[in-house]
């Protein structure tokens, strides 16, 4: 045998000893990463995993051979042959001792705090501070801000970790915080006091190890312990972003992010973490409706069923239409469906804010899954405001762009970026395609073969030196192009989809399309689309049924053409309704309203972006007599006697449901279709006021990024329409509604937002619109 | 540190307008010794400079405008204006008398010619006089002048060996 010492280290790990635990980490990770992996705990209040190391709180100290003093295992990179102690004499008294500078100035007011019971000061304090307090001076105080409805502030326990500060610029990219003023006056703060405007904001609540930035809404509501944390998922985008709800009793207090690496890493969107209070909204449903001779009234769900099943049987299946949010679980898709087979109806489509359905387009999953979003080194967006349309998809790409990817942007309007965009070209609505064609021609230019429907019009165009330079490091290899919301509701979306999935397929690039719903992916797996010979969305109102089923939609918001929705509805003879609530425009126009219980109170699955199917159990209750949709849906298919509805439970349920095709067409819209005169329409929906849920939420409607209703114009147009900043203005017979004359609008467009109730009405997105002054 | 509120002001403001041709060409010059993704590092001359165009004082507008200019994140220019002693943020005198009162001006009588200029101009350390003509830094820390203690920066310029006819002399003399 061969006194030679065996070294089995692969090349980039490094041996180490912990605590006398023998471990093989990476070369250049810290102390703390490998200690972590390997579950010995180490008190740290600054270090966080997803942030910059910044090493001011000193709490991480530990022992290490041969340095004379202490280091922060935070910062310090491992070595060969390191022997750390975090458990030492030298390096537990060292965390006492910074434990004690850390109490200082710390109100030791547990009791009063809102954090208290769930604080990392708190904890690491009882595990690794003294018992008593030695320090009898003055502490001192600290001026709080106001950050906005979101986020409540104590900013007097604040311990300047940073976390808030590196979060807001090195994750958030809006760089709104900051350490100001310095030694013992160092005080985080905004210095100029503003409102937090990240849509990601509020996860430096989560981030905070103290109790100086808390959950507004749910501030001194309840203790931590007095809640249930049950597992669930956003739905308010397809990305399906993995979080807990905390609740009470049935009620949803608070939503907090829950890890998933592959989805929301440990993050939480505004739009998920606060929209629990749009649950329990004044117009929540508690009972079943029924509208008799004009009249409402509540009722019992017998009766109720009885009128709906009545209602739906004695139309005949083909003047039936049955519509669903896009946001329905695949449990109750699957059910619509079957009951609309069962019903004899064709007539079947969750894709209510589509305008062009040319290519009988539905959700597909990412050719580049999310987690891949950060690597890539360039990106195209045709049409998408992706911060407000998926704001931790807009992180990941964020990300790529810190680590140097480009992303080029050909949109309907000047969105907001929180990077730098490498190229951008913005065109109204009506000359959007003809932009997108110029990288297409770009692509041809390169020696792509074009596709013959394409051709003519790739033809008809030029490519600029800027153009091709976009599509040259678009081809340069990990490219994606993403086609986002205001491309996919675009009146010619079959255009803007077939000529992305050209420069996608010239460039070898990853084609990501957004799906609109939370679960558009699994409504359109599960086959919530049109049967053979059946209409699609729009077509069911152009072509007004004489019944409708409605699920989950609040009519006048949900589709692309408000009005048009609203007059198809309100002519019908019968409108059944399974809603969570009874909104103006659905008891206009409902004849039964079933209530049904929303995402967080539900069993069911939703299918992301990913295609991955995330079953999700009820973690609240439904108030009052409101019931989880696939039962409601359930009851309603034994009384009318329909196959497919003869199981027990939801494991019954599901064992039944089956994957069905969808039918893409490789037709396109009509390019030359006549354009009115006017100006044309960009409909966008706020980030806050996309789904039913959310416009009632009531600390997002406070927040900044909810904007008032208006109609956003270019400086030209305004001028000669003879309209100013601050103008009032009629489109068409509207009611008034205030001018801005905006940078980010293109000529020949006026940006009105949709989603709000004064603009719910106007003619959809691409449509010529009249402005008169009011 | 209470936040000033001014968010509404400044949010907008455009650099162009608000920095002096002078200032900008000052950024200029210092932006040119870095390379060119270091801008950040011409930040302090940057506020220097915008300190002096208004005269002795920062405004938040003009700590917005600088940052603008720079093309960095404002709140990384507040953290800066906020930090160093040198840059003031709330309205002073336009003339900025700082007397060092470390441990070797100390010896040397610093403290008899802090209360000197303090009796002269009629007002405290880190007040200004109601004319705006002088403002008298509140506890200035070791300039590295202690071979000529006792010493104070006026404007930036050093003086020292001072008695108090050198001291009157010099305060005399500022417009």
């Amino acid at each position: 045998m061969s006194a030679q010492p065996a070294n089995n280290t692969a090349p980039d790990l490094v041996n180490i000893e912990i605590d006398g635990r023998s471990l093989q980490v990476p070369k250049g990770s810290m102390i703390i990463h490998a200690a972590d992996a390997a579950g010995i705990p180490i008190p740290r209040f600054c270090y966080h995993r997803k942030l910059p190391i910044a090493a001011n709180c000193r709490m991480c100290l530990v022992e290490i051979e041969k340095m004379p003093k202490p280091a922060p295992a935070c910062a310090t990179p491992v070595g060969e042959g390191m022997k750390v102690f975090t458990r030492s004499d030298k390096a537990l008294k060292s965390q006492r001792n910074v434990m004690e500078f850390l109490l200082i100035n710390h109100p030791l007011d547990c009791p009063i705090c809102d954090q208290g019971g769930e604080c990392e000061l708190q904890d690491v304090s009882l595990g690794y501070g003294r018992s008593v307090s030695r320090y009898n001076e003055r502490k001192r105080t600290v001026s709080d801000e106001d950050l906005g409805p979101l986020v409540a502030t104590e900013m007097t326990r604040c311990i300047q970790c940073t976390r808030c500060v590196r979060f807001t610029s090195e994750i958030a990219g809006t760089y709104e915080l900051g350490g100001m003023s310095r030694g013992e006056d160092l005080e985080i703060g905004t210095y100029i006091g503003k409102t937090i405007e990240s849509e990601l904001s509020g996860n430096i609540i989560d981030v905070c190890p103290v109790g100086a930035l808390t959950n507004k809404p749910f501030q001194f509501k309840a203790r931590a312990w007095e809640l249930i944390a049950r597992p669930s998922v956003g739905y308010h985008d397809a990305l399906g972003s993995n979080l807990w709800l905390h609740s009470r009793r049935g009620e949803v207090l608070r939503t907090v992010p829950r890890d998933n690496e592959n989805i929301n890493e440990c993050w939480l969107s505004d739009r998920d973490r606060y929209s629990h209070q749009g649950l329990y909204a004044d117009d929540r449903l508690k009972a079943p409706m029924v509208k008799r001779n004009g009249a409402w009234a509540t009722t019992t769900w017998d009766d109720a069923l009885a009128v709906a099943a009545e209602a739906l049987k004695k139309t005949p299946g083909a003047d039936l239409g049955i519509l669903a949010h896009g946001a329905t679980t695949n449990e109750e898709g699957d059910l619509l469906v079957r009951l609309a087979r069962g019903l004899g109806s064709a007539h079947l489509d969750h894709r209510l804010r589509q305008l062009d359905f040319a290519d009988n387009a539905t959700a597909t999953p990412f050719a580049l899954p999310v987690s891949q979003l950060d690597k890539v080194k360039s990106a195209l967006l045709v049409g998408s405001a992706l911060r407000h349309e998926m704001p931790l998809l807009n992180h990941r790409l964020r990300q790529a762009v810190k680590k140097g990817a480009k992303v080029y942007a050909v949109n309907p309007v000047h969105f907001d970026f929180n990077y730098p965009l490498a190229g951008e070209a913005v065109a109204a609505p009506h000359a959007l395609v003809a932009e997108l064609l110029t990288l297409a021609r770009a692509a041809v230019d390169d020696g792509a073969a074009a596709p013959g429907a394409l051709a003519d019009a790739i033809n008809g165009v030029k490519a600029d030196d800027d153009v091709r330079a976009a599509y040259a490091t678009l081809k340069g290899g990990d490219a994606v192009v993403i086609l986002g919301e205001a491309a996919a509701l675009h009146p010619q979306a079959s255009w803007l989809r077939a000529v992305a999935k050209f420069i996608a397929a010239a460039a070898d690039a990853a084609y990501n399309e957004i799906p609109v719903g939370a679960n558009a992916v699994g409504l359109a797996r599960v086959g919530v689309l049109p049967g053979n010979g059946g209409l699609d969305a729009r077509a069911m109102l152009s072509q007004p049924r004489k019944a409708y089923l409605l699920y989950g939609i609040e009519p006048q918001h949900d589709f692309a053409d408000g009005a048009a929705a609203f007059s198809a509805l309100d002519n019908a003879q019968a409108v059944v309704a399974c809603s969570a609530y009874a909104s103006k425009s659905l008891l206009e126009v409902a004849s039964v309203i079933l209530p049904i219980a929303l995402a967080p109170e539900n069993d069911g699955s939703l299918t992301n972006v990913d295609g991955l199917e995330q079953a999700i159990a009820a973690g609240a209750k439904a108030p009052g007599e409101g019931r989880p949709g696939w039962k409601v849906l359930r009851a309603l298919g034994g009384t009318l006697a329909v196959p497919g509805f003869e199981f027990d439970d939801l494991a019954g349920l599901r064992s039944a449901i089956g994957e069905r095709t969808a039918n893409p067409r490789a037709m396109l819209a009509d390019l030359t279709a006549k354009q009115g005169s006017g100006l044309t329409r960009i409909a966008t929906l706020p980030i806050y006021r996309s789904d039913a849920v959310l416009r009632r939420a009531t600390a997002l409607a406070a927040h900044p990024l909810n904007r008032e209703p208006a109609v956003y114009l270019h400086a030209d147009d305004a001028k000669a329409a003879g309209l100013a900043d601050g103008d009032t203005v009629r489109v068409g017979s509207s009611d008034p509604l205030p001018v801005v004359v905006s940078g980010a609008v293109p000529a020949g467009a006026a940006w009105i937002e949709a989603g709000h109730d004064e603009t719910a009405m106007l003619p959809p997105y691409g449509a010529a619109l009249t402005l008169s002054k009011a | 540190m209470k936040a000033t509120g001014h968010y509404a002001e400044v949010k907008d403001v455009d650099p162009i307008a608000v920095l002096e041709q002078h200032t900008r060409d000052h950024i200029d010059h210092w932006v040119s010794k870095f390379p060119p993704d270091r801008k950040r590092s011409a930040l302090i001359q940057g506020l220097m400079a915008a300190q002096e165009q208004n005269r002795g004082f920062l405004t938040d507008t003009l700590i917005t405008a600088t940052a603008k200019y720079l093309d960095l994140p404002a709140v990384w220019a507040y953290e800066v204006a906020s930090f160093y002693s040198m840059f003031e943020t709330v309205p002073v005198g336009r003339n900025n008398v700082a007397v060092c009162t470390n441990i070797s001006c100390w010896l040397n009588g610093a403290n008899d010619i802090v209360r000197h200029c303090e009796g002269k101009l009629g007002i405290r350390t880190g007040e200004s006089t109601a004319d705006g003509r002088i403002y008298l830094k509140r506890e200035e820390e070791c300039l590295a002048a202690c071979c000529g203690a006792p010493m104070m920066v006026v404007n930036g310029h050093y003086h020292e060996n001072l008695t108090t006819a050198k001291v009157d002399e010099i305060l005399d003399g500022l417009k």
